[in-house]
């Protein structure tokens, strides 16, 4: 290990052999960047099939059985293959460097975790190309759709949902066993920067909800080929049963999405603010609570399902309640702005840009809650559009304001600021046309996962597939900006690259030497 | 290379990619074969699968032996396991939130008897629109022996419910009841596996040996039972995976723990083995105690499973 990591100098050889067996948690971390990166165009580019389809009513450019594989396959791979990879990469490069450990707990499953991602995506993508075509029964595959009415293909989307579980779970082991047991003495608990706070919480989640996931795709297995009937009332089974068990993974899963992403932003905000983040402990107990809240509130997708009245009431205050963490969250990081010394550099107009399009996300998220009227919104484009502002001005707008943070302590190069902020701006003003009005279309009725739609609705989609291209345009932005950072960027060697960033990540060379705290660092 | 008092940070290992690929190999092949498509590329698969990991657990065992583990790294393997073990703890109560709800509530949705209330017993008019308009004839029971299909269809119907249930026999064949000798069986092996514990603390090998190689022995017998059980519901009470959702629920749920007993009893076998070639001493006992854990596990799960399955039926 006296030597360095190979490059391209030393052959190709060398250099794949260096990637593909690695241990080093910064090279784990850019595999799973990069990996997660393609995966997003990959789901990008579903998703501009959908939308260019949806450009007008009618059936233009593709079948609607290709259509649905399409809704279906754009869901899986984003939720998957890059939103949560993407958190996984930068908890690999970060959590190390932020409790000052060499590395993660256990660096060898480390790398098991990473390599079986593409294993699994290239066997949920190669679904598309089989006969009866890839799954179509959208990313919460719903028996009976997912089972008696299945194309052949659920089968290899099944196995592939196992393996991508174990490399989750494994995944999650690493981190806690890394949090629990590498912090540099003196990082106590609650000294430990929110990032990784919210991590190994995600972690709990992730270990605790994966292997429910397993159970409920081992279900639908069982029932297609091997004559159970666990989603089968004539064998005294209910597909409503297929319901409960997805969406008590479900639920949680979509904490295991944003609460990393709440992490990044608590990072940013009190950089850029020059101030410390306000209610640091406030914001420990809140992730906690959104965790615990996450497994008793599933139930609130299931509102039009048939259940009893006391079923919807308790659901629907269960689920208002995770307003109130979340609320404190939002307050904190306008508090720590208030009278901060602001700048708007690129992270952080990504991370003013999450705050708000999160809370209005959020806003309606608690519209939905909201039992009787759910029966009205259910299942329409004002669903769609929710959880776009929650997943994407959520999830991925944190995500990106990371990359431009962190971006300079990887690779030493400062990304152009100018670049930086149009492409925020394209992205914020693109990705607000593309799925602002998709809440209209909700609340007037336009249902989701259809591939034509009435001639009332065709003015807001067309708004709508004009801001998905322009916001699909500002991720090929991204991918220039990183690119030409990572080429001919301006060379950075301050340990500090922002002015008010704290903390032990800040405490290393720029870039990031390829081992850092063989000995652990001394905090006061 | 890192010294004794620094954390171990291994060098560069084919052993991930090579794992990664069995198990790329074993998923896409286990969906080949049950498309009917042969399983040559699951056996590939597993057969990777299997020479890696015993690879891999013998570097892992190497590199302790070697000293090169400090007592932070066998930290790191303590939380891995018992974190795995809690992932196991959700998978099994994924099933068992699936017995409950199967059991207590769409049971009595089938039969048109679900209430409104804990304290209000008059079915809903939508439980008994359900039972009449769809299921007519069924009547809510556990365990079904007949099926929702059954009562409406009769002949026609495509799951048909057991001949007989695995329920408590009563008290004057409680001793024939093989489910009572399996738990009987299962307890002591944990108790064994204490025992043992026990001895290799207070270096005594000899107990340390004896008392695990007993509880590995109870482990086989405990898997040639239930082997023994499912013969015995196959081919003479009619209880098959098919018969509604009575087997479906009986099968999985014993079907996955004895998956478990038997990846636990390779655990304490392997433990065994390496206890005879001389690992483990009082202070150093990871992987013995990672397999002991283990199979207090599974045994926690049996007397679940045991209670919930065959005793209140």
């Amino acid at each position: 290990m006296a030597h360095g990591p190979a490059t391209l100098a030393d052959g190709w050889r060398a250099y794949i052999s260096r990637w593909v067996f690695t241990t080093n948690h910064k090279d784990i971390g850019t595999l799973y960047l990069w990996f997660s990166f393609s995966m997003f165009l990959l789901g990008g580019a579903f998703a501009m099939v959908i939308r260019a389809e949806l450009f007008q009513p009618g059936m233009q450019l593709i079948r609607p059985e290709f259509f649905n594989q399409m809704t279906t396959m754009h869901g899986l791979v984003m939720v998957f293959g890059a939103i949560m990879p993407a958190f996984v990469g930068l908890a690999n490069w970060m959590i190390p460097l932020m409790i000052g450990a060499p590395d993660m707990a256990l660096p060898r499953m480390n790398n098991l975790s990473f390599w079986i991602l593409p294993f699994a995506f290239a066997i949920l993508t190669s679904t598309l190309f089989m006969e009866g075509g890839g799954p179509n029964f959208g990313w919460t595959f719903y028996a009976p759709l997912s089972t008696t009415y299945a194309p052949e293909s659920v089968n290899f989307f099944i196995f592939a949902i196992h393996i991508m579980g174990a490399s989750s779970i494994m995944g999650s082991i690493n981190i806690i066993a890394t949090v629990m047991n590498m912090r540099a003495p003196g990082m106590t608990y609650m000294k430990m920067p929110l990032f990784v706070w919210t991590w190994v919480i995600t972690a709990f989640l992730l270990v605790a909800v994966m292997p429910v996931l397993a159970g409920a795709v081992t279900m639908m297995l069982m029932d297609i080929n091997f004559g159970t009937s666990f989603f089968d009332a004539a064998g005294g089974g209910d597909p409503v049963l297929f319901q409960h068990v997805f969406w008590f993974f479900g639920h949680p899963e979509v904490y295991i999405i944003i609460l990393p992403a709440f992490g990044v932003v608590s990072q940013i905000i009190p950089t850029f603010s020059r101030k410390p983040l306000f209610g640091y402990s406030s914001m420990v107990y809140a992730t906690a609570a959104i965790a615990f809240l996450s497994f008793i509130v599933w139930a609130h997708h299931m509102f039009t399902v048939g259940m009893p009245i006391a079923g919807e009431l308790y659901f629907m205050y269960a689920t208002m309640l995770i307003a109130v963490p979340t609320g404190v969250k939002v307050f904190n990081w306008i508090t720590t702005m208030y009278k901060g010394s602001l700048t708007f550099e690129t992270p952080m107009l990504f991370s003013i840009a999450f705050v708000i399009l999160f809370t209005f996300g959020g806003f309606t998220g608690l519209m939905l809650s909201i039992a009787a009227a759910d029966m009205q919104y259910h299942d329409t484009y004002f669903v769609v559009a929710h959880f776009h502002y929650v997943m994407v001005a959520g999830a991925v707008f944190s995500g990106t304001a990371a990359i431009y943070y962190w971006l300079p302590k990887w690779c030493g190069k400062m990304y152009n600021e100018t670049m930086g902020q149009v492409q925020f701006w394209v992205a914020f003003i693109g990705f607000n046309i593309a799925f602002m009005p998709q809440h209209f279309l909700g609340l007037a009725g336009m249902p989701r996962r259809y591939a034509d739609y009435g001639l009332q609705f065709a003015d807001w989609n067309m708004v709508s597939s004009i801001g998905a291209f322009i916001y699909g345009g500002a991720q090929l932005m991204l991918l220039y900006n990183v690119i030409m950072t990572i080429r001919n960027g301006k060379p950075t060697t301050e340990e500090k690259t922002w002015e008010g960033a704290e903390g032990l990540e800040w405490t290393v060379p720029s870039p990031a030497p390829y081992h850092t705290f063989a000995t652990p660092p001394e905090l006061k | 290379m890192s010294t004794e008092s620094s954390y171990y940070v291994p060098e560069q290992s084919k052993l991930p990619i090579i794992t990664a690929t069995g198990m790329g190999l074993m998923a896409y092949g286990a969906a080949s074969w049950v498309v009917g498509n042969g399983n040559i590329v699951f056996t590939a698969g597993l057969v990777i699968m299997a020479l890696v990991m015993f690879k891999w657990w013998s570097i892992v065992i190497d590199e302790n032996m070697r000293g090169l583990a400090n007592d932070q790294l066998k930290q790191s393997y303590v939380l891995g396991m018992l974190w795995f073990i809690f992932s196991e703890v959700m998978f099994f109560a994924a099933f068992f939130g699936a017995l409950f709800y199967l059991r207590v509530i769409v049971n009595s949705w089938l039969g048109g008897d679900a209430a409104i209330g804990i304290f209000d017993d008059t079915p809903t008019d939508a439980a008994v629109a359900n039972n009449a308009l769809l299921w007519p004839g069924y009547e809510a029971d556990w365990p079904p022996m007949v099926t929702p299909d059954q009562a409406a269809n009769g002949a026609n119907a495509t799951f048909t419910g057991p001949d007989e249930a695995m329920s408590f026999p009563g008290w004057s064949k409680l001793l024939s009841w093989l489910p009572l000798w399996n738990t009987v069986i299962l307890v002591t092996s944990s108790i064994t596996v204490h025992i043992a514990h026990t001895g290799l603390k207070n270096n005594n090998r000899k107990q340390f040996i004896g008392w695990l190689g007993l509880s590995v022995l109870l482990g086989i017998i405990f898997l040639v039972l239930q082997v023994e059980e499912y013969v015995h519901a196959y081919q003479h009470m009619g209880l098959t995976l098919e018969s509604g959702i009575y087997g479906t629920t009986f099968f999985m749920l014993t079907g996955f723990h004895g998956a478990h007993v038997t990846l636990g009893t390779i655990m304490l076998l392997i433990a065994l083995i390496r206890a005879i070639k001389g690992h483990f001493s009082n202070e150093d006992q990871f992987g013995f105690e990672a397999a002991s854990w283990y199979w207090h596990f599974v045994d926690v799960v049996w007397i679940l499973l045991f209670f919930v399955v065959y005793v209140f039926d």
